[in-house]
């Protein structure tokens, strides 16, 4: 499929400085920082919540742990989808239960990833909270769910695409706002 | 890659990309069963009937968690309770349980090619889980998965596969697996149970498949040791004289595996007759991986069921 560029959303600077303000908003609301991991959505959310835990170990010295969950097994349309997804390798510490969850994503759309997510956690324990930190928030969803700690809101139509990049799996960082041609 | 079959019915008709997204998908499921809840939704609302006109533990049970784990909805026919006592034939129960509309129908059967037959005829899809003396396809891909825990890879592996040649599924699936992905293979066993010319059937593959002359030759130098179970209910009689003469020219014990190499692994597909083809010292010992073998299995199984059903057609 073919793209067409419509808007630059994010350049690298500014996603610098939306990681390193979303990391002081987390920092603020969760006074215990060891009870917290910060656990990002494979792939994107990955290095996302990775370079958060950097920002706030960079200016408050305390090591947050991370996480990484891959949904794909608890996808609500894998019975429509046509070919069966890859399976990557969700990766948590021994226990859940009581510490406060950061779910990490890039992009915030039908919620539905976010309730996959939330059902896998809860199958590896009972965590004390959850809350959701994503890069942008493109609107149109499908579920009643909110982030709480949000890089950008972006609005869209329905067939525009937002293409997070970053260097962990593409050649460039930035956000763009594409339509497919 | 996705695979893009309907059915799993031998290793003979796979690529090395299919083998390959198998077992790595086996062992991302892998974590699964060490959850405290071993259980993820993938394949809730999916049937899968475990069709067995033969004697299983390993292979029924383990086909029946992978299922249950995965969240399908999983039930068992074993052939003594089923309606082919009452002289039903194979395609008529077949067609019959694929009206009640199953997404995955699990087959093992003593004739060579039921399953191949039953997929052309029925939309499920149809898993083999051994036919005559074929193919064991998931057992050869377990196999698979737990040599490269243990070994890393299969390029220039020397593997040993010794027995009763001539009845074994899981010999022919595991030569053709093995083979494709770079493995040597050589077989070893009495000569009345050597299939002569089976190498000729195989692809052309990255490894080879030979005939050793004797046991020993096969184990020397070997970096797996694959023992095999005399299948005494494939056998008319008379390829060899007694239990106890077949365990001492080609049963495997301590002093044989010593001609091995020393990170050896020793592998057997169950039941083990104990003190017939492997002596209990060696079945037992830190060699052995035939309790990691069904460990694996839960898990390949797992992968198959995934990527068979986990799509729509």
């Amino acid at each position: 499929m073919d793209f067409r560029e419509k808007a630059c959303v994010m350049t690298a600077g500014d996603m610098n400085r939306v990681l390193a303000r979303m990391a002081s908003q987390i920092v603020e609301n969760n006074p215990d920082l060891s009870n917290v991991l910060l656990v990002g959505i494979r792939r994107r959310g990955v290095p996302l919540a990775e370079r958060i835990a950097a920002w706030i170990e960079d200016v408050d010295k305390v090591k947050v742990a991370t996480g990484a969950l891959d949904i794909t097994l608890y996808r609500d349309d894998l019975s429509t989808v046509a070919e069966q997804p890859v399976i990557n390798k969700t990766e948590l510490p021994a226990d859940i239960t009581g510490r406060t969850i950061i779910l990490v994503d890039d992009v915030l759309y039908t919620g539905r990833t976010i309730r996959a997510a939330m059902d896998e956690l809860i199958d590896f324990g009972r965590p004390r909270r959850v809350q959701l930190a994503v890069l942008i928030d493109r609107g149109w969803r499908e579920l009643p769910i909110q982030a709480d700690y949000i890089g950008k809101m972006v609005t869209t139509t329905e067939t525009e695409i937002i293409k997070v990049m970053l260097p962990e799996f593409d050649e460039e960082e930035k956000v763009l706002l594409v339509e497919p041609q | 890659m996705p695979l893009q079959r309907k059915d799993l019915l031998g290793i003979a008709d796979l690529t090395v990309e299919e083998i390959n997204l198998i077992l790595d998908t086996a062992e991302t499921f892998r974590d699964i069963n060490t959850r405290q809840i071993k259980k993820v939704p993938t394949l809730r609302g999916k049937t899968v009937i475990n069709l067995f006109f033969e004697a299983s533990t390993r292979t029924r049970t383990s086909f029946e968690i992978a299922g249950k784990r995965l969240s399908a909805d999983t039930i068992n026919i074993s052939a003594s309770t089923s309606s082919v006592v009452k002289g039903e034939t194979l395609v008529d129960t077949a067609r019959n349980l694929e009206a009640m509309l199953p997404d995955v129908i699990v087959i093992r059967h003593s004739s060579s090619g039921a399953p191949h037959q039953i997929a052309r005829l029925i939309k499920p899809a149809v898993v083999n889980a051994g036919d005559g003396a074929h193919e064991h396809p998931t057992q050869a891909l377990l196999d698979a998965l737990t040599i490269r825990d243990h070994k890393g890879g299969f390029a220039g592996l020397k593997v040993a596969i010794i027995g009763d040649i001539l009845h074994s599924r899981v010999a022919r699936s595991n030569a053709h697996l093995l083979s494709k992905l770079g493995a040597d293979v050589v077989l070893a066993g009495p000569r009345t149970l050597l299939p002569f010319g089976f190498e000729k059937q195989l692809a052309p593959a990255g490894g080879t498949v030979t005939f050793a002359q004797s046991v020993e030759e096969a184990i020397t130098g070997a970096d797996v040791v694959m023992m095999l179970r005399i299948q005494l209910e494939r056998q008319s009689g008379g390829f060899f004289p007694s239990l106890g003469e077949y365990s001492i020219h080609y049963g495997l014990n301590r002093r044989r595996l010593e001609l091995a190499r020393k990170e050896v692994v020793v592998l057997h597909p169950g039941p083990v007759n104990r003190g017939v083809e492997i002596d209990s010292d060696v079945a037992d010992s830190p060699f052995s991986l035939i309790l990691d073998q069904v460990n694996n299995g839960v898990s390949v199984r797992m992968a198959v069921l995934y990527l068979l059903a986990g799509g729509v057609e």
